[in-house]
């Protein structure tokens, strides 16, 4: 056989298992994560051994977690982020600092060796973000109180898991002596200008260098770049010993604020979700059930029993915090179990000779087990404890962090037009998401200091990130006559919630968006033509009032034959006789009212004609 | 068809304690025959659509126009629309015959309480010297001026207070004509004017 077919063997056995196990399972009401899990031990060694090499793909599949933590970061500012600095670093520190003591002293307590104790408390005390992040997304709970602390921990074990694989080889040492601190040091600075590189280069070099690949006008490049700009990130972080993921977070904290942020999104969302699916299928194959059915009570024992020290440690958190009595469940429940993080602490820690390889595995085993019973756990808590919470908790409802991350208001379009609608609903209060595809365009508007994002609105996915489903009014303000029928009617048949509100180039587009149902349409020379031609009837003597009054008449007469004649639209010949019949009878109806105006006030005429101070009379 | 057309006049509807309240009343009141035209949200731009307004009226046996009292008179949305739709030719003067025979009736609110409305407070008169002009715009246009329904202090009414208001004003509106002070009512007396005085009479 050639070289192609084992790769492709391999891609057909991970989608295929996906794509049958997933669907099923959400089918079953058990969340998309039960069924990678269940399609991991399906086609794993210790089911129908179509694949073998767990840990190569884990290791391959953790791409998944950075590029989340990249995402995470990209809807985290750096002003929010600041103000999560407390929940990070106290509840952060009380969880896992209190989960690790609590677990080790257990452990030394059952009779277990004082090394082992600390590494087994260490790594399990660590949670994984992988799910806790992946069910937050799912079920749209990354805004509330217990999102955002599980967010806040999750930060800080992986902050955490840094000096905690930097504590191996020391904890090893301890039993054979000194070792040189030189090195820790030099590792050190090198970490910090690492880091201050990110922060620098993030700050300065990536706008402009996003700028600039976004104005070639290349979509799967600027996506390209994107996921270079995570892979690079990982790269420089693991060159120096940093967790990847926390790098990938920092870039994306760092790009937050940027226009490219949706856009960015919508391109790396795909590869996150399928890179997560693959981690999890690998961890669902590397539940060794040799050690679990080795000794099935050690096992049972080692999971119940973390999992019940940590969720106590939790449960006292969410009482003190205090969070909202619904969403506790959960917030115990999504951090109580063990983390992927914990895999890698547990296989560091066996090959630096600090705990056998047996007790090793059963950690693992462990960790994957509980990261299994995770999505069980929550399914039961939905259908059993949260009626029940919430019943008893009605009176202190959920309360969003700040204010609702997705804007009412949606701007497509930011071009002479946009930016006036934008001008006034921000001078009153209103924020919007501004959607724009030119980069230059986006970059001079970003300089007014107006919230923009760049990319093609005509895009279903990138409407969706800016938040089409949740928003009340959509903005069709774009120029291009073919776009902005297309995101209207993108936007009627996705978002049929959202009221479109649409700026037409000429008629032809005014019809066009009238048979989507749009019906809060401007022709964009309408009303600066009569602003025009009432500055014309003044100078010929019209009563300033007066000249209003008829602007304001025609625009009226204009609307209502557009309205007419929308029914008719694509008969060209009825159109044309429609518009001057139409026309026929608004002069036919002024010129009566010019007579009777006469007949009832002869002066009107000759003060006319007298003076231009004096027009005719208003009606 | 509806009989009961009731004109909302409120420039700041968003600030209004009575008049919105009352607007919502009204609507409830009698579904089938009555029609709620809430001046400023129909006309934004003050243009006024005379043509409709006068069709509606057509049909119409009772005008009521609800309204805060602003200056001692009614908001200027409202004077524009019985400017333009109280026409000559149309509503009163030679053929102005439109309205003749139907019922209007003043709904109105008073932010100062009635004490204000005395010789010795500070609107240093009483209400009624404020009605006449109300009172011959109908006459004029041959309609029945019905007996005004006041609520005065606006900003101080309190909660059972309004509720009783406007469950007067409701029931009011669902009763007409079976009112017991409308059979003592005498019929308008016409207010001819005679079709040379146009001219003089609009400048």
């Amino acid at each position: 056989m050639d070289h192609g077919t084992p790769w492709l063997l391999t891609s057909l056995t991970y989608l295929g298992a996906a794509v049958l196990a997933v669907p099923l399972a959400r089918l079953l009401g058990l969340g998309s994560i039960i069924g990678y899990l269940a399609a991991g031990i399906a086609i794993g060694p210790w089911g129908l051994k179509l694949v073998t090499d767990a840990a190569t793909i884990l290791h391959f599949a953790e791409f998944g977690v950075v590029l989340m933590l990249f995402l995470v970061g990209l809807e985290l500012e750096p002003k929010r982020l600041w103000a999560l600095r407390r929940p990070i670093f106290g509840w952060g520190s009380v969880q896992m600092l209190g989960s690790a003591a609590l677990i080790a002293g257990v452990g030394m307590v059952a009779g277990a060796e004082g090394r082992l104790a600390l590494v087994a408390g260490l790594g399990l005390a660590l949670s994984s973000t992988a799910i806790g992040l992946g069910v937050l997304h799912e079920r749209n709970l990354m805004a509330t109180n217990s999102g955002q602390s599980v967010l806040s921990v999750a930060l800080l074990q992986d902050i955490a898991a840094i000096p905690i694989l930097a504590l191996l080889p020391l904890l090893a040492v301890a039993g054979a002596g000194t070792h040189g601190g030189g090195a820790g040091w030099w590792g050190a600075a090198k970490a910090v200008a690492v880091v201050a590189a990110i922060v620098l280069g993030g700050r300065l070099l990536l706008r402009p260098g996003l700028r600039w690949i976004a104005r070639s006008d290349t979509p799967e490049i600027f996506t390209a770049a994107s996921l270079l700009l995570v892979v690079a990130t990982a790269a420089l972080m693991e060159s120096v010993g940093l967790s990847m993921a926390l790098g990938a977070f920092l870039a994306g904290v760092l790009l937050a604020e940027s226009e490219y942020r949706r856009e960015l999104e919508t391109d790396l969302e795909p590869f996150k979700g399928l890179l997560l699916g693959l981690f999890f299928i690998a961890v669902g194959m590397s539940i060794d059930f040799a050690v679990v059915f080795a000794h099935p009570a050690l096992v049972a024992a080692v999971v119940l029993g973390f999992l019940l020290l940590k969720a106590l440690v939790l449960a006292g958190m969410a009482w003190l915090m205090p969070l909202p009595l619904v969403e506790r469940p959960v917030f115990v429940v999504l951090l109580a179990q063990g983390g992927e993080f914990g895999f890698v602490v547990f296989q560091a820690a066996a090959l630096g000779g600090v705990i056998a390889a047996e007790a090793a595995s059963l950690l693992v085993a462990a960790v994957a087990l509980s990261m299994l019973l995770t999505p069980l756990l929550l399914v039961l808590i939905d259908r059993r404890l949260t009626p029940a919470l919430a019943a008893r908790g009605a009176a202190d409802a959920p309360q969003e962090i700040d204010a609702a991350q997705d804007s009412p208001i949606i701007i497509a379009g930011f071009g002479r037009y946009g930016q006036i609608v934008g001008r006034l609903l921000n001078a009153n209060g209103l924020s919007a998401t501004v959607l724009d595809h030119s980069a230059d365009q986006v970059e001079t508007v970003r300089r007014f200091g107006w919230p923009v994002f760049y990319g093609d609105a005509t895009r279903l996915d990138l409407l969706r990130m800016a938040g089409a489903a949740q928003a009340r009014v959509l903005v069709v303000a774009i120029d291009d006559v073919d776009q902005s029928v297309e995101v209207a009617r993108l936007a009627r048949e996705h978002f049929p919630s959202a009221q479109i509100v649409a700026r037409a180039r000429n008629v032809t587009h005014y019809y066009r968006l009238r048979e989507l149902g749009v019906t809060l349409i401007e022709r964009e020379t309408l009303d600066s033509a009569l602003m025009s031609a009432r500055s014309v009837l003044e100078l010929m003597g019209w009563q300033r009032h007066s000249a209003r009054n008829q602007a304001l008449r025609f625009r009226r007469h204009s609307i209502e034959l557009m309205e007419q004649m929308a029914p008719h639209f694509g008969d060209e010949k009825k159109l044309i006789a429609l518009a001057k019949q139409g026309r026929a009878q608004l002069e036919a109806q002024w010129a009566e009212e010019r007579a009777q105006r006469l007949e009832r006030d002869p002066r009107a005429n000759w003060h006319a004609a007298d003076s231009a101070d004096d027009a005719p009379s208003s009606r | 068809m509806p009989d009961i057309v009731v004109l909302v006049a409120h420039p700041q509807q968003e600030h209004s304690r009575i008049n919105h309240r009352l607007m919502l009343a009204a609507a409830r009141a009698a579904p089938q025959r009555i029609e709620v035209r809430d001046l400023y949200a129909l006309y934004p731009d003050y243009l006024i659509d005379v043509a409709a307004e006068h069709a509606v009226l057509a049909d119409a046996r009772l005008l009521v126009w609800q309204h805060p009292i602003h200056w001692y008179g009614m908001p200027p949305l409202m004077k524009l629309w019985l400017d333009e739709v109280f026409a000559f030719g149309w509503a009163y003067g030679p053929g102005g015959n439109k309205l003749r025979g139907k019922d209007l009736w003043l709904v109105a609110s008073t932010g100062g309480p009635e004490a204000s409305y005395r010789p010795d407070g500070y609107n240093r008169y009483f209400f009624d010297a404020f009605v006449p002009p109300y009172e011959q715009s109908a006459a004029l246009a041959g309609m029945r001026f019905l007996p005004p329904l006041l609520l005065h202090g606006a900003h101080h009414v309190d909660e059972r207070e309004l509720a009783a208001h406007e469950q007067i004003y409701a029931r009011r509106l669902a009763a007409y004509p079976d009112w017991p002070e409308i059979a003592q009512l005498e019929a308008c007396a016409p207010c001819d004017v005679p079709a040379d005085a146009r001219p003089a009479a609009e400048s």
